[in-house]
């Protein structure tokens, strides 16, 4: 990049001192304005400001608006808001006021007293189309930005910040000295660098300001940057010198292919188009003679080859243009350069912007990584939270229950019921949580006493038995409740996310379902190895005859631990409920992964289930990053995966050794 | 002298005889040769129904007979769907793709023709490329062997990774069920080449045939009948020699068999290799009587009543499966099309179309506790066979023991 010439920095140098004493003058002319007051100022501009036309009205307005006048905010604000009137005997303005019929009362602006009422007849209004009310907007901004009121400063930079403008950057570097809020500070200083890198006439001051924010995460700053270093790709028959060149392709290379590089010829108007088949076949049926195109039989035109010998012998007759051969293609393409070029025409803005973006990309992506994991790990303290019941009943007693996916929807259900009885949504929690879990634990504990008991030597009766019960139970909540998914409302203090920057934020129910899962697997491990049930559980687990013989009840360790299992379920369906549609279908979403879970993880094992939700959490996002538009993709191959690692790890992550395996 | 296989299983002469009288009747009673009794949308149930015996029958040669619980058949019957039916589909569009183009100055180029053809099948999932796998669609002969050849295949090479790392029981049902579930989560998607969830329509019209759905509907019934007595008598004939016994054996123990000397693993992947190819050929009879697949249809849940219907009929039995078969989806076209009558209780009216799925779930529970042998037990008490009962605690080291209450006897 070449540097700046010292002529022009000469240029720049005298520019600036030229401006300073025009600085001076104005300062020179406002005081005396202020002596005056605005009406001499309006009167000056008397005529541009009656004829009201956008091009011609800035004058006017920058003189309004650099008067420094108090009243000028208030003739600007009444001017946009079209209530001011000229009157037409002497030409001078004033706010009007409807009064009664057609009459107005006007008031001046330098006094404020009112001057009189007014027919309508002897006043002309003053009626600013929408580019000129824009213009009032900017000008009124500067007053904005130094109000007394901290809300009406935010709202001027939030509209700042919304439509920048050039005309915005100086009145926005004034306000910032004077402004006391420290936040508000610093939001203006911030807009005064995105400004300034945008619309600033010294290069120097944007490459500064370019330099400053490229440790910035914020959007607007990408945005900010983005616009320096678009380009637009153009072919040309030489290297143009007055541009910003990006960069000189080779046609035929991956960034422009051979067929891209010779449409732009053609939009150039550089060579002539290439015929497409259809071109070639409307005009072969344009000249249709007697049956046959070019001296070939119509019924032959059944092949591009014979099509295009008509069309060749066609084109010798002159009837239509030649067609463009590879070799006319070649010529064409070397004949021509082509380049991208930046919008931006200084280099060394476009560099540095360059540069920037680069760190930001690598700042951003690092922080991508950091979302990524906290949503895959959200995503397996659901899949944890929704499996753990499933390692109880399948992991621990080995008895498959496919039901386990409408213990979660009956959770659910049970939750959006508390909240119709209690409004308040922390308590109605609060209570759903225990009640869930009642609920789910007593019908799991009916269903073991009913069904499961008779079947613990055949499994896979039990899979079919508790899969009855499975469409019963949907097909029942489907009568109850209906097909219509039901709100099942969070508490407002799990509305909204922790944000971390621009990039990085978590949703605060995902974090509360996070903590959920962790006391649960806290829960768990307690009540299996610190609890007599837990301890009678293992035994009866390991052998139900030895366990019986030492006193234990091996039928009631078993149905209370199928219950708990169950109300486990049921207690996870309340926190599955506070992020998805709460329909009947909602646990047979769940049931494959939940198995997968297990399964992949490790059977009777808690460190397996949690082994296999983090492994599945992870993959699922990862697949889901690398291919971001299709999460059914995502959920094929993340199953291809396990049935594949299946075979590697038939017994899971974390396989139980020795006599625990139980074979 | 070995008696000959017929003599063997009088049980195969009355099923073909009783499938051969029914489809005469249904012949006869049809809108299309017969006296018009039987609509012709009957008939496509009868037809359709007929198909899902046959796919019952596979389940229970896999589950009833060799003991895996595959919740995975319904994804071959499934795919054999698919199969013949991007043949018609391609085959039909090209029809009407050749006559709307003839009228054209100039007639098309084989490569306009597919064009056109490829916009007209895939436009509603924003594309007009015919995709690698419609590479052989234009061709009868070979769409047919891949009817056979791909669901065979996917079979051949699941059952190969789970029988080899020893999946079995639970694991391998729910195996089974994922892959289905990973099947059918692919072709949802709109660039699987399958037209994602508009699946592939039409296909009850066959190209080139102009005779009136009347006839075409008995032809699908008879064809369908054929299959279903071949599936039959192949499943009769496996499950009666020396291989039958050894299926059974793994069923029932499959340690010993395998330290009898046995390759339990290749025993297991004939079978469930076997079993898809006739899920898919069932399959590839339905869908064109059915006239629309999607990858609804290959849902986990479309495999489990499979399951529901054989273990209803009686599992372990073939006529059972096909009784089961056709018992509960006719009872459930019955139930689900709002034909059964409403009971008014007073305080509330049962609607069967919104209570049969549970009725078929409580009624599933109760079966598989209390009649373990479905409906085909009914012909035990006929033919007065008693089997031992089976409750109660194992007396010996493991569940092939005697129990308690056989003890009793």
């Amino acid at each position: 990049m070449p540097a700046l010439p010292p002529k022009t920095l000469g240029f720049h140098h005298m520019l600036r001192l030229f401006l300073a004493g025009l600085a001076i003058l104005c300062a020179y002319l406002t005081a005396n304005a202020q002596e005056a007051g605005l009406q001499p100022i309006l009167q000056e501009h008397q005529e541009i400001i009656a004829k009201s036309s956008r091009k011609t009205i800035g004058p006017a307005i920058d003189a309004i608006a650099s008067s420094g006048l108090p009243q000028a905010q208030v003739m600007l604000e009444t001017w946009a808001a079209k209530d001011v009137w000229m009157r037409k005997s002497d030409g001078l303005f004033f706010a009007g006021k409807k009064v009664e019929g057609r009459s107005y009362e006007l008031t001046d602006f330098d006094t404020g007293e009112v001057v009189g009422i007014f027919e309508k007849s002897n006043l002309k209004q003053l009626k600013p189309n929408s580019g000129i009310r824009a213009m009032i907007g900017t000008a009124l901004v500067q007053y904005q930005l130094t109000d007394p009121d901290r809300a009406r400063r935010l709202a001027a930079l939030q509209s700042i910040q919304r439509d920048p403008e050039r005309a915005l950057l100086e009145p926005l570097r004034a306000s910032i000295a004077d402004e006391a809020d420290a936040d508000l500070k610093a939001h203006k200083q911030r807009l005064e660098r995105l400004l300034t890198i945008g619309y600033d006439e010294d290069t120097a001051a944007r490459v500064a300001a370019i330099e400053q924010m490229s440790d910035d995460l914020g959007v607007d700053v990408r945005g900010a940057l983005n616009p320096l270093i678009a380009t637009t790709r153009q072919a040309a028959p030489e290297l143009p010198s007055n541009v910003n060149i990006a960069a000189v392709l080779e046609p035929g290379s991956s960034d422009l292919t051979r067929d891209e590089a010779y449409d732009l010829l053609v939009t150039g108007n550089l060579a002539p188009p290439r015929l497409s088949r259809d071109d070639i076949r409307t005009a072969l049926a344009a000249n249709i003679d007697g049956g046959r195109v070019g001296d070939i039989p119509l019924a032959q035109l059944n092949t591009d080859e014979t099509r295009a010998r008509a069309y060749v012998t066609l084109a010798e007759a002159r009837v239509v243009p030649a067609l463009v051969t590879e070799a006319d293609i070649n010529t064409a393409l070397a004949e021509h350069v082509f380049i991208d070029t930046y919008t931006e025409p200084s280099p060394e803005v476009t560099a540095a912007a360059v540069q920037a973006l680069e760190q930001i990309e690598l700042k951003v992506g690092l922080n991508q990584t950091l979302d990524l994991t906290l949503d895959a790990i959200s995503l397996a303290s659901i899949y944890f939270l929704a499996a753990i019941g499933l390692a109880i009943t399948f992991g621990v007693m080995g008895v498959i229950n496919m039901a386990h996916g409408e213990f979660i929807m009956m959770g659910a259900y049970t939750g959006y019921v508390v909240q119709q009885f209690i409004p308040d949504h922390t308590l109605s929690i609060i209570v759903a949580i225990p009640m869930a879990f009642a609920v789910t634990f007593a019908m799991g504990v009916a269903m073991e006493r009913l069904v499961i008991r008779w079947l613990y030597a055949r499994p896979l009766e039990t899979l079919l038995a508790t899969f009855g019960i499975s469409i019963a139970l949907q097909q029942l909540a489907k009568n109850i409740f209906g097909t219509q998914a039901r709100p099942l409302t969070a508490p407002g203090w799990l509305d909204g996310a922790w944000v971390l920057n621009d990039v990085v934020s978590i949703s605060y129910i995902r974090i509360a379902i996070f903590v959920l899962a962790t006391i649960f697997l806290g829960l768990f491990l307690y009540i299996m190895k610190r609890t007599r049930l837990g301890l009678e559980m293992r035994a009866v687990t390991q052998n139900p005859r030895m366990a019986g013989s030492m006193g234990i009840n091996p039928g009631r360790v078993n149905m209370l631990t199928f219950g708990l299992g169950s109300g486990i379920a049921g207690i996870a369906g309340v926190a599955i409920g506070l992020f998805a549609k709460v329909t009947s279908d909602l646990g047979s979403d769940y049931i494959v992964q939940s198995f997968m879970t297990v399964v992949v993880g490790g059977v009777g094992n808690i460190w397996g289930a949690l082994a296999g939700a983090g492994m599945i959490g992870f993959l699922q996002k990862g697949i889901e990053w690398m291919n971001p538009s299709n999460t059914l993709a995502a959920q094929t191959y993340m199953i291809i995966f396990i049935i594949i690692f299946i075979q590697f790890r038939p017994r899971g992550i974390i396989a139980l050794k020795g006599r625990a395996a139980g074979d | 002298m070995e008696r000959s296989f017929v003599a063997k299983n009088p049980s195969v002469l009355v099923f073909l005889a009783i499938l051969s009288l029914f489809t005469l009747g249904v012949t006869v009673l049809s809108e299309g040769f017969g006296i018009g009794v039987i609509s012709t949308s009957f008939v496509k149930t009868l037809g359709k129904t007929l198909c899902l015996c046959l796919i019952a029958v596979a389940m229970d040669l896999v589950w009833g007979f060799t003991g895996i619980l595959s919740l995975g058949h319904f994804a071959f019957f499934g795919l054999g769907g698919y199969m013949i039916g991007m043949w018609l589909m391609y085959e039909r569009t090209r029809l009407i793709v050749v006559e709307s183009l003839s009228q054209a100055d100039i007639p098309p180029t084989s490569a306009e023709v597919v064009d056109a053809i490829g916009t007209q099948i895939f436009g509603v999932v924003g594309s007009s490329e015919f995709p690698l796998i419609w590479a052989f669609s234009d061709s009868l002969f070979l769409q047919l062997a891949l009817v056979v050849l791909v669901p065979g295949l996917l079979a051949l090479i699941f059952g190969w990774l789970a029988f080899r790392s020893r999946v079995t029981g639970v694991y391998l049902s729910i195996l089974t069920q994922a892959m289905t579930l990973a099947l059918a989560l692919y072709l949802f998607q709109n660039d699987s080449g399958m037209r994602g969830n508009n699946g592939l329509s039409g296909l009850q019209n066959l190209p080139g045939v102009t005779a009136s759905q009347d006839l075409v509907s008995i032809w699908f019934l008879w064809a369908s009948a054929l299959a279903l007595g071949l599936g039959y008598m192949l499943a009769a004939w496996i499950v009666a020699g020396k291989f039958g016994s050894v299926i059974r054996g793994i069923r029932d123990n499959e340690a010993r068999v395998r330290f009898l000397g046995y390759s339990v693993e290749n025993y297991k992947l004939a079978v469930f290799t076997l079993t898809a190819c006739i899920a898919a050929i069932a399959g590839a009879l339905y869908y064109p009587q059915a006239g629309i697949i999607n990858p609804e249809e290959m849902a986990p849940i479309a495999s489990i009543y499979l399951a529901v219907w054989v273990a209803i009929g009686g599992r372990g039995r073939l006529y059972g499966a096909v009784i089961g078969a056709a018992f509960v989806s006719l009872l459930s076209t019955w139930f689900t099309g709002g034909q059964a009558p409403d009971i008014p209780l007073g305080f509330y009216t049962i609607k069967w179309v919104d209570w049969w799925q549970v009725l078929l779930g409580v009624s599933f529970v109760l079966v598989t506790l209390f009649a373990p042998k479905g409906i085909g037990g009914l012909f035990d008490l006929w033919t007065n066979h008693r089997a031992p009962q089976r409750y109660g605690a194992p007396l010996g080291p493991d569940e092939s023991a005697l129990r308690e209450m056989e003890a009793l006897e």
